[in-house]
């Protein structure tokens, strides 16, 4: 096995409550210090396939009935959520999940979980440093805090916890684009300065691939295609269902028609 | 006037026995949302053990006293295992009803084992420790739980507010999946806030048999009786349990002494029907957040 | 004539009706006639008048049971006070036909609608308070109740309690447990039929939306607090109708029954049959009564036996015991009840040789 892989899942099935299949045979590899961006539409099991990394399926009822999950050489699939955050998997939840009632501090506080007992004044400096507006809102309760703080303070709380692999839900779920900027930008240079693997899950194609090394797409629990993010870019599948950059115009040309049996070769 | 001063400071002893009471019961819910309608059986059994060890076995009390809060955090921690754990993610008001199962289980046990006679410890307290003050007599036991409660009352509020392990235990009740996600021990949680639940209320219940005797009955009421004073309080609130069971408390002696005694009984829960449709949140309570 | 139908072989539904219809198949309808018939002829031709008095706590308790369910299976509000609401409704009853004068069926109906104001009383604070807090207020009435119950003694006659006229229904006498099951089982199959159908209403999904999500059932227009204050209403006319019937019953009654044990007795019933469940509600007053019965009747055997009365003695509390232990239990492994097992069982027959 090469030696800078991460995270390597072959083949996984997810199921849910032993009935409703989720994930029909993923495989994906991470490799160490990348961004590694997984897009799809919604129900495409990009969510559920990063629950199955960070053991969360199990009190949402759901098991992995195939396939492996490889980390730093060992499998994790099935273990409990305990013991793969104590191996440095972080899940950030989508929709921004904060301890309403503690205050900002003690929500980044508990990010220090899963190394009870050590000291975590320098990742609190850290975490202030890279998400500044949070500094002015240490005392307040999350519950009052708004939409672009809450995303700061749920990335933060994971980053307490010294992810080696940082799984981030949907960051810019709800938020107005000038804050997904910033906080992709955080999340870039936290992947440059720290060294932290991330795995991107995005509805926001175009921002995801911009900072993203590597690129995934998902579709019914499949992967259908992947590749470098800049040559994802390009791909004109992408561009036409993702980045909607596709040249527009000339309407009933074509060109449509190819997109659409483009669209019907991976359905 | 005296005999005012006299309630008063009755009410105020009866009070902070509530407070007392109250903490264990604050303590569960602040970690699980569970409202633990076994409370008063918790008291009741940590009491009882507490006089296994003293009398029957005939224990130094120091030693009885260490033996039984050890046995009750066990016991915390069986309770969580066999009862609660299988719970875990069920609607609340199964929850509830378990505890409300648990009680009437424990409760016969108890009767069972002890019978419903009323038991004394034998009196171990120093008289050095009665406070007069002019006609106004403090009796020793008072003041024993008025130092042991402050040490307590300030422990578990300073293990809230500012230790780590009192910061998950509070994150697990805010947003359990967010908690599980970030590596908090969940389960751990759970198991950890009835065993220190359980022994909070074994000395509570060991401060209630010294000042009435032990009877299962009137300890297990005694249980319910915590529901006016933390929803007066607030239920997340270990301050406001300690100001809830005061006003409790001198309500329901100023209540008996000037009314009538068996509204003394009663005055706790028309109080509280008043508090909750006034302010819900009791006085220190924490506003439900709700944003959709 | 339209085609009978015996076995679904799934779900053919072709019509909103019939969706809502109560029978799925005729097969139903048989076995509730054929049910009807055991319980108005054979039951009462066979049992002895002691069986007698067991099923008439049963329906009475079936009774109360069912509004208990209405309000916490369906609507999804925890009440720890419907044992003092059963005795409002016997108080009311012993009041109104001594102090007032009513006819026994007056009586019983006037309780049924005097417990209903009371429960009302204590359902206002749902308006502001959600599941715990709204408990905890249920819990106060109980206690507050049961203090008027021993202090009120103007209008109770506290501990003494008052002795309740003998019951006349259209010119009969309603004595002896015979008369008195034929009361109650017609009383009880009314009800039922009015619960059931109440669920079939906008009422009755209009309860079922508060419980399953109070918010959203509130931005579908639901105006939810007065369904449930209207829920807290109809389980208290259930269970003031059934205290009333049972203060005729028994013929006297003081403050001592209608404690929180009581209450608990009540919950333990529906929580072993099967939160919302109507059949539910009625295994569990099954399950319950006898079991209550089966212990006493334990001890008294104890007792008897001149050596073992100190054992009986000291098991009497196991009664208790042997309730929490009920009620854990069936959370813990079967948490949909008693009528869950009934469905599995009668599914199982249905399905054999071949489930799945």
């Amino acid at each position: 096995m090469e030696d800078n892989l991460l995270l390597q899942i072959n083949n996984i099935s997810v199921v849910y409550s032993d009935v409703i299949q989720v994930l029909k045979g993923v495989s994906l590899e991470v490799k160490k210090g990348q961004i590694v961006s997984l897009l799809g539409s919604n129900g495409a099991g990009k969510t559920t396939t990063l629950k199955a990394i960070s053991g969360l399926l199990k009190p949402e009822n759901g098991k992995v009935t195939e396939g492996s999950i490889i980390y730093q050489g060992r499998p994790i699939h099935n273990s409990a959520p305990e013991e793969i955050t104590r191996l440095g998997i972080i899940q950030v939840h989508e929709g921004r999940q904060p301890f309403k009632y503690l205050t900002v501090e003690e929500n980044l506080r508990v990010g220090t979980a899963t190394r009870w007992g050590k000291p975590y004044k320098k990742d609190l400096e850290l975490v202030y440093h890279y998400f500044q507006p949070l500094v002015a809102r240490k005392n307040r309760l999350a519950g009052y805090c708004s939409g672009g703080e809450l995303q700061m303070l749920v990335m933060g709380r994971a980053l307490m916890a010294q992810p080696k692999l940082l799984l981030l839900d949907e960051p810019s779920l709800g938020l107005a684009p000038f804050l997904v900027r910033e906080i992709f930008e955080i999340i870039k240079r936290i992947n440059e300065e720290q060294g932290t693997t991330i795995m991107l899950v995005e509805q926001n194609a175009n921002m995801a691939l911009q900072i993203a090394h590597y690129g995934y797409v998902m579709e019914n629990g499949k992967i259908v295609m992947e590749d470098e993010a800049v040559k994802l870019r390009e791909n004109p599948d992408v561009k036409e269902f993702y980045l909607g950059t596709a040249t527009s115009g000339a309407l009933k040309s074509y060109k449509d028609v190819k997109a659409y049996k483009r669209r019907k070769r991976w359905l | 006037m005296e005999f005012f001063f006299q309630l008063m400071v009755q009410g105020l002893s009866v009070g902070f026995l509530y407070a007392l009471a109250a903490l264990g019961f604050v303590m569960i819910f602040k970690s699980s949302s569970v409202l633990n309608f076994a409370h008063g059986e918790l008291l009741a059994i940590g009491a009882f053990i507490f006089l296994v060890f003293s009398v029957r076995l005939n224990l130094p009390i120091p030693i009885a006293f260490i033996f039984t809060l050890a046995g009750t955090f066990a016991l915390g921690f069986i309770i969580e295992r066999l009862f609660l754990r299988p719970l875990i993610g069920e609607a609340l008001i199964e929850v509830i009803m378990l505890t409300v199962g648990l009680a009437a289980m424990f409760k016969g046990l108890l009767l069972v084992i002890f019978g419903g006679n009323l038991f004394n410890y034998p009196d171990f307290l120093p008289k050095g420790l009665t406070i007069q003050w002019g006609a106004v007599v403090i009796q020793p036991v008072y003041v024993a739980s008025f130092i042991i409660g402050i040490i307590f009352l300030s422990v578990f509020g300073f293990f809230f507010k500012y230790s780590s392990q009192g910061i998950y235990m509070r994150s697990v009740a805010d947003n359990q999946p967010a908690a599980l996600s970030l590596g908090v021990h969940v389960r751990r949680v759970f198991a950890l806030s009835w065993a220190i639940a359980s022994l909070v209320c074994a000395l509570s219940g060991i401060i209630l048999g010294i000042m009435n005797g032990i009877n299962v009955h009137d300890i297990s009421v005694m249980g319910l009786k915590v529901f006016p004073v933390v929803i007066l309080g607030g239920l997340e609130s270990i301050g406001g349990a300690i100001i809830g069971g005061l006003i409790i408390g001198l309500l329901e002696t100023f209540t008996g002494g000037y009314v009538s005694t068996s509204l003394k009984e009663v005055i706790p829960f028309v109080v509280l029907v008043f508090i909750l449709l006034v302010k819900p949140y009791g006085l220190f309570g924490l506003v439900e957040i709700e944003r959709v | 004539m339209r085609k009978l139908r015996f076995h679904p072989c799934g779900n053919y539904k072709e019509s909103y009706e019939e969706e809502l219809s109560i029978f799925t198949t005729d097969f139903g309808r048989l076995w509730t006639g054929i049910g009807l018939i055991l319980l108005f002829v054979v039951i009462p031709a066979i049992s002895n008048p002691y069986l007698l008095y067991v099923i008439n706590h049963i329906g009475i308790a079936a009774i109360a049971a069912i509004g208990l369910n209405i309000l916490i299976g369906y609507t999804g509000q925890i009440s720890l006070g419907h044992g003092a609401f059963f005795g409002v409704g016997a108080y009311g009853a012993a009041i109104l036909s001594t102090a007032v004068g009513f006819p026994f069926w007056l009586s019983v109906i006037g309780a049924g609608v005097i417990t209903a104001l009371v429960g009302m009383v204590f359902g206002i604070p749902s308006a502001r308070l959600k599941h715990l807090y709204l408990t905890i207020a249920t819990l106060a009435g109980q206690f507050i109740l049961q203090y008027l119950f021993v202090s009120w003694e103007s209008l109770t006659g506290g501990p003494m309690g008052i002795m309740l006229p003998r019951a006349t229904l259209l010119g009969f006498d309603v004595k002896g447990d015979r008369s008195f099951y034929y009361v109650i089982f017609v009383c009880f199959v009314i009800m039922t039929w009015i619960a059931v159908n109440l669920m079939r209403t906008r009422y009755g999904r209009a309860f079922i939306a508060i419980r399953d999500n109070d918010r959203a059932a509130e931005g579908m227009g639901i105006p939810i607090f007065r369904y449930k204050l209207l829920s807290f209403a109809i389980s208290s006319f259930y269970a003031g109708f059934a205290g009333g019937l049972a203060a005729f019953y028994i013929g006297s009654i003081t403050p001592e029954p209608y404690t929180l044990m009581l209450s608990i007795e009540y919950i333990a019933m529906i929580i072993i049959g099967g939160l919302g469940s109507i059949p539910g509600s009625v295994f569990g007053a099954i399950f319950i009564t006898s079991l209550n019965e089966i212990l006493s009747h334990t001890t008294q055997f104890f007792m008897n036996i001149g050596v073992l009365t100190k054992v009986a003695l000291t098991i009497a509390p196991l009664r208790e015991f042997i309730f929490g232990l009920a009620i854990v239990l069936f959370i813990i492994f079967e948490p949909r009840g008693l009528a869950e097992v009934w469905r599995i069982i009668k599914s199982s027959f249905k399905l054999w040789p071949f489930s799945y």
